[in-house]
């Protein structure tokens, strides 16, 4: 496909005409200019396109995300809709009954907002801060590690090995985030590391 | 995947045997029924029910889950005896000529060298033998009684049809259907692909599952050809990356291994890597191992890792047992063993088998860190939800932080498809509320991790301290820099050994491909297949050029593809030995007379002249393998074994039960119903809808409305049976737990004979939890059994058994 006619820029093209024109000036009467003028446009012509792919299964069909506000310029971005890629050379456009519903996983009632902590014993989580949570992250991350570290086994080989923390890793993540995951894991000798390949 | 999704419009022949494309990988099917409408390709599904996938097949053929070994050996079985074998492919391209050394043997469901109390092989025997010229000996003739050909066909001569209707159910004249559908795309012309998922895999035996099929592939001539290949579709969204970077127990990014205890240091660890070639002339490319090792470690510790210290071997953990993977941490976790437990986008209270031991193990944490952009079960399952989640809060001691993180659409990376296409996106939203991505997640644990180190000292901290994290800002590594660190760059200049004055690698530059990593210390690269992904020229990933030059549905302008952009493995077995296309109207690449071109990146050296080098350049042999060597733990050979739980003791080897090297743990074989119990008297198996993914989708209000009610399938005749009625609640039940759910009584499943004996399936879909915006339902993993395959460990979903009964729904309180 010639991607300068491809169907982002078309939009953008007949977006812009639309927005643009007045409608005297394709023959309409000013009865049907004035019923014209009153129609909304057409509901992405505001918005900043973004291209990604589904995050669900690993067909990875291309999908565009419109939103309202421009991330590229430091704006605040809200996800108004997200349809398939037309462009994409294995979906081609089309989603499946899960694709087509990503707007409402990214806009789910269940998004995690804030952290969070269920202490010993509660029935409840309660909210704090960052700052919090992660510290108390790394105090028990250093105090299990130095109790429970194994330096060298029986026989005496070098084995540098932690046992008794695990880290089981996400498999929607990105490359670049399983990356700086594996470094900040490993670092630490952590054998228990696992990620979704097997279920 | 060998090949793409898009390739698969070039077959004659799909195989959909262990997964459900058209509901499970929607749009990803849509290139089948390009392949039916353009080629006049046939479809042919084998799956205990008449799937969504078998509603559009040209031939469906039922099976018993849990017995694929059997049909598959049976079709090979079938080929071998009915000379449905490409033989110019088979011959030079396989090892089928090879010879194995005397002492290797077969009897009775079990190869040399068992021990049953270590539920393990010695498996010094299951090699070739070496001839005096230190190469595998072997028999271009196939009279050897032992060369790998008259081995195999000794070893599936059992698997006859009608061993495959005792075994499996499949009528024969349905598997016979198959095997001619299948036996005609031995010929160069015509191709089969096989498109497979977890339908394979979560099996006591799932890779053995796999192995069966990659040998027939070989024998029908199909591997590395168009239209053809093992076409695993995987699941989630970047499970392939995931399990490239090595995100697991007893890996190193790029197939790479960590070490064992065995393995003191480094001239140890690699004596055993050396890859010398098995043939004369052959690649072996592996022999380059040290360099994906060495420039890996410089990426992990930059100059913290010297020529003096290995390059930091022993900042590496070393390993006591195979792997501490996820049902070994249950376990230990269950016993007490384990304190701290993090879960990043995952929710094991419901992806792992036996909820109840996941649930006691959780329990026993003093700490669970979960990173999630959703709730999940794992985070809540210390709260009460009556019937769905019976616990006491105040019993439950584990501390539990949950942390809110951005989704796909509020980040910017690679994700990795299963066509090994590494597509990049951006962000098109700003994250609710507080979350932030897990890089700045990790970044941040990892940087008061080494504070508190740095102030405190402790246990060994040199690793921690020395990890390389030369970000421009260390809070918040961005995308960028991982990714052109995956890659690898310079780190000093290298000169032409032979001319000094050339300088041949520049400090400072990305590397063009991993054809130019090194093991000196010079260059840098995190993940060695991935090496290209982002060059000088920029980000590959990025690109989105979607001209498919010849219209071979390679798209090698669009992302980037691992390894070296290949968008075919094994790419140069589709032209015969003199390098000319086995099928011209389906040409790849081709010799033409000085180097390989064509439509893909070649899967050889350029250069390499035909005749000279085999295709499998990976491979010592320089030729696939229908005989693994000691690869496998359970055998060189897929075996028949039957599920661990099952209605029927195994046929072929009725002393066995399940597969004989697969890893139970002690508590675990009295949750074990017996081979044949009456209490347990149905085939249960699991599986998903194509509106739902898993147990995500169930945050998703859309989704959830799609297929709000929980249910399970049963036959018409079982129904019968049990007095239960199509719509009515009934309760399933196995050795571990229970569910209630809504009966689905259907024509899709009918009952099988096997072995002489009836045998009922019960399936049971997944999803349903006690979160999120759907109505809520019982985790299908109350049921399953917590063992997993002999060689990855990937539980046994598949298979167990069960028992229901009509019932008045669960009691909510
Ligand atoms: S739209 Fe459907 S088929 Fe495509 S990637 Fe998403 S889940 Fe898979």
């Amino acid at each position: 496909m010639n991607m300068e006619l491809s169907r982002r820029t078309f939009l953008k093209t007949s977006g812009a005409g639309i927005a643009g024109t007045t409608l005297g000036a394709f023959g309409f009467s000013e009865a049907e200019a004035a019923v014209a003028s009153a129609v909304k446009p057409f509901h992405l012509v505001n918005t900043t396109e973004a291209r990604n792919t589904c995050t669900y299964c690993s067909v990875a069909c291309g999908i565009i995300i419109y939103s309202k506000g421009d991330l590229r310029k430091g704006e605040k971005a809200d996800i108004v809709h997200i349809e398939g890629d037309s462009d994409h050379p294995t979906n081609r456009g089309t989603l499946c009954p899960k694709g087509s519903a990503l707007r409402d996983i990214v806009k789910s009632q269940t998004r995690l907002t804030q952290p969070m902590l269920r202490k010993a014993g509660s029935n409840a989580f309660e909210a704090v801060s960052w700052d919090v949570a992660l510290d108390k992250i790394a105090r028990a991350m250093k105090d299990d590690r130095d109790a429970n570290f194994v330096a060298t086994n029986s026989d005496g080989v070098t084995v540098n090995r932690w046992l008794t923390t695990g880290f089981l890793a996400a498999s929607a993540t990105t490359n670049e985030t399983a990356f700086a995951t594996y470094k900040v894991v490993r670092s630490t000798g952590i054998l228990a590391f696992d990620n979704q390949a097997r279920v | 995947m060998t090949n793409a999704w898009t390739d698969i419009k070039n077959t004659d022949l799909v195989i959909i045997m262990g997964g459900n494309a058209a509901e499970a990988h929607p749009c990803g099917f849509k290139w089948v029924t390009e392949a039916k409408a353009n080629r006049g390709a046939k479809l042919i599904v084998v799956d205990p029910r008449y799937n969504r996938s078998a509603s559009v097949a040209d031939f469906y053929a039922p099976i018993r889950q849990g017995s694929d070994i059997a049909f598959l050996m049976g079709l090979i079985n079938h080929c071998i005896s009915h000379d449905k074998v490409q033989w110019e492919y088979v011959k030079p391209f396989t090892n089928a000529t090879f010879v194995v050394r005397e002492g290797y043997a077969y009897q009775d469901g079990l190869f040399t060298g068992y021990d049953e109390e270590k539920r393990d092989y010695n498996r010094d025997s299951w090699e070739y033998e070496i001839g005096p010229d230190g190469y595998a000996v072997v028999d271009e003739t196939l009279q050897n009684p032992r060369c790998v050909w008259n081995l195999l066909k000794e070893h599936v001569a059992i698997y006859t049809p009608e061993m495959v209707e005792r075994i499996c159910g499949t009528p024969k004249e349905a598997f016979l259907k198959v095997a001619e559908m299948v036996g005609e795309c031995s010929t160069p012309t015509k191709t089969m692909t096989s498109m497979y998922a977890l339908g394979w895999t979560q099996h006591s035996k799932g890779s053995q599952n796999i192995r069966g099929m990659a040998m027939l592939q070989l024998i029908l001539g199909n591997i590395g050809v168009r239209g053809g290949g093992m076409n695993a579709l995987r699941g989630h969204s970047n499970i392939q990356g995931l399990t490239d970077l090595g995100l697991m127990s007893n890996l190193i990014p790029g197939y790479l291994n960590i070490p064992t205890q065995k393995e003191p240091d480094f001239t140890t660890y690699m004596s055993t890597r050396a890859f010398k070639p098995l043939r004369p002339n052959q690649t072996s490319y592996w022999q380059n191992y040290r360099k994906f090792f060495v420039s890996f470690m410089k990426s992990m510790y930059g100059p913290a890792a010297t020529a003096e210290n290995d390059w930091g071997y022993n900042y590496l953990p070393k390993l006591d047992v195979a792997s501490y993977d996820v049902l070994r941490i249950f376990d230990m976790m269950k016993n007490g063993k384990v304190n701290l437990y993090f879960c990043q986008g995952f929710n094991p209270l419901q992806a792992f088998p036996d909820k109840g031991k996941l649930a006691a193990g959780l329990a026993k944490l003093k700490m669970l860190v979960i990173m999630d952009p959703l709730q999940t079960e794992t985070a809540r399952f210390w709260e009460d939800h009556g019937t769905f989640n019976k616990v006491s809060p105040a019993d439950i001691q584990t501390e539990v932080i949950q942390l809110p993180t951005t989704c796909f659409a509020e980040d910017e990376g690679s994700l990795v498809n299963s066509g090994r296409w590494l597509q990049w996106h951006w962000p098109g939203g700003s994250p609710p509320g507080e979350a932030k991505t897990d890089i700045w997640i990790m970044a941040q644990i990892h940087l008061r991790l080494k504070e508190l180190y740095q102030k405190e000292g402790g246990a060994f901290p040199d690793p921690i301290v020395n990890l390389n994290w030369t970000y421009k800002d260390p809070g918040e590594p961005t995308a960028e820099e991982l990714a052109r660190e995956m890659n690898g760059s310079v780190l000093a200049d290298v000169y032409d050994p032979v001319d000094p004055t050339k300088k041949v690698l520049e400090a400072g530059k990305q590397l063009s491909g991993f054809g130019q990593l090194r093991d000196d210390g010079t260059t840098a690269g995190g993940c060695w297949i991935f090496s290209g992904c982002w060059t000088e020229a920029g980000n590959m990933m990025a690109r989105r050029d979607n001209s498919d030059p010849g219209d071979a549905g390679m798209f090698l302008k669009w992302s980037f593809s691992w390894p070296a952009n290949r968008r075919i493995l094994y790419n140069r077995a589709s032209c015969d030995v003199d390098g000319k296309p086995w099928d011209p109207s389906r040409k790849l690449i081709e010799w033409d007379g000085a180097k390989w071109t064509g439509y893909d990146v070649p899967d050889i050296a350029p250069t390499a002249k035909p005749r000279d080098v085999g295709p499998f350049i990976m491979n010592p042999e320089g030729t696939s393998r229908l005989w693994v060597r000691k690869m496998m733990r359970d055998g060189p050979f897929p075996v028949h074994y039957e599920p661990f739980e099952s209605p029927v003791a195994n046929v072929i080897a009725p002393k066995i039960r399940g597969n004989p090297v697969a890893r139970v743990f002690p508590d675990d074989w009295k949750t074990f119903a017996d081979i044949g119990d009456p209490a347990f008297p149905y085939a249960g198996t699991s599986y998903r809808l194509t509106e739902h993914f898993h147990y995500w989708t169930k945050n998703n209000h859309v989704n959830s409305v799609l297929q709000p009610e929980q249910f399970v399938e049963i036959s018409e005749e079982l129904a019968k049976d049990k007095g239960i009625e199509l719509g009515g609640w009934v309760r399933v039940w196995s050795k571990r737990g229970e569910l209630y759910a809504k009966a689905v009584v259907t024509k899709r499943i009918k009952p099988m004979t096997v072995d002489g004996k009836i045998v009922h399936i019960v399936g049971v879909p997944i999803h349903w939890g006690f979160v999120g915006a759907a109505r809520k339902g019982f985790t299908a993993n109350t049921l399953t059994p917590f063992v997993g395959d002999a060689n990855i460990e990937t539980p046994e979903f598949k298979a167990f058994m069960v028992n229901i009964e009509p019932s008045t729904g669960p009691v909510v309180a």
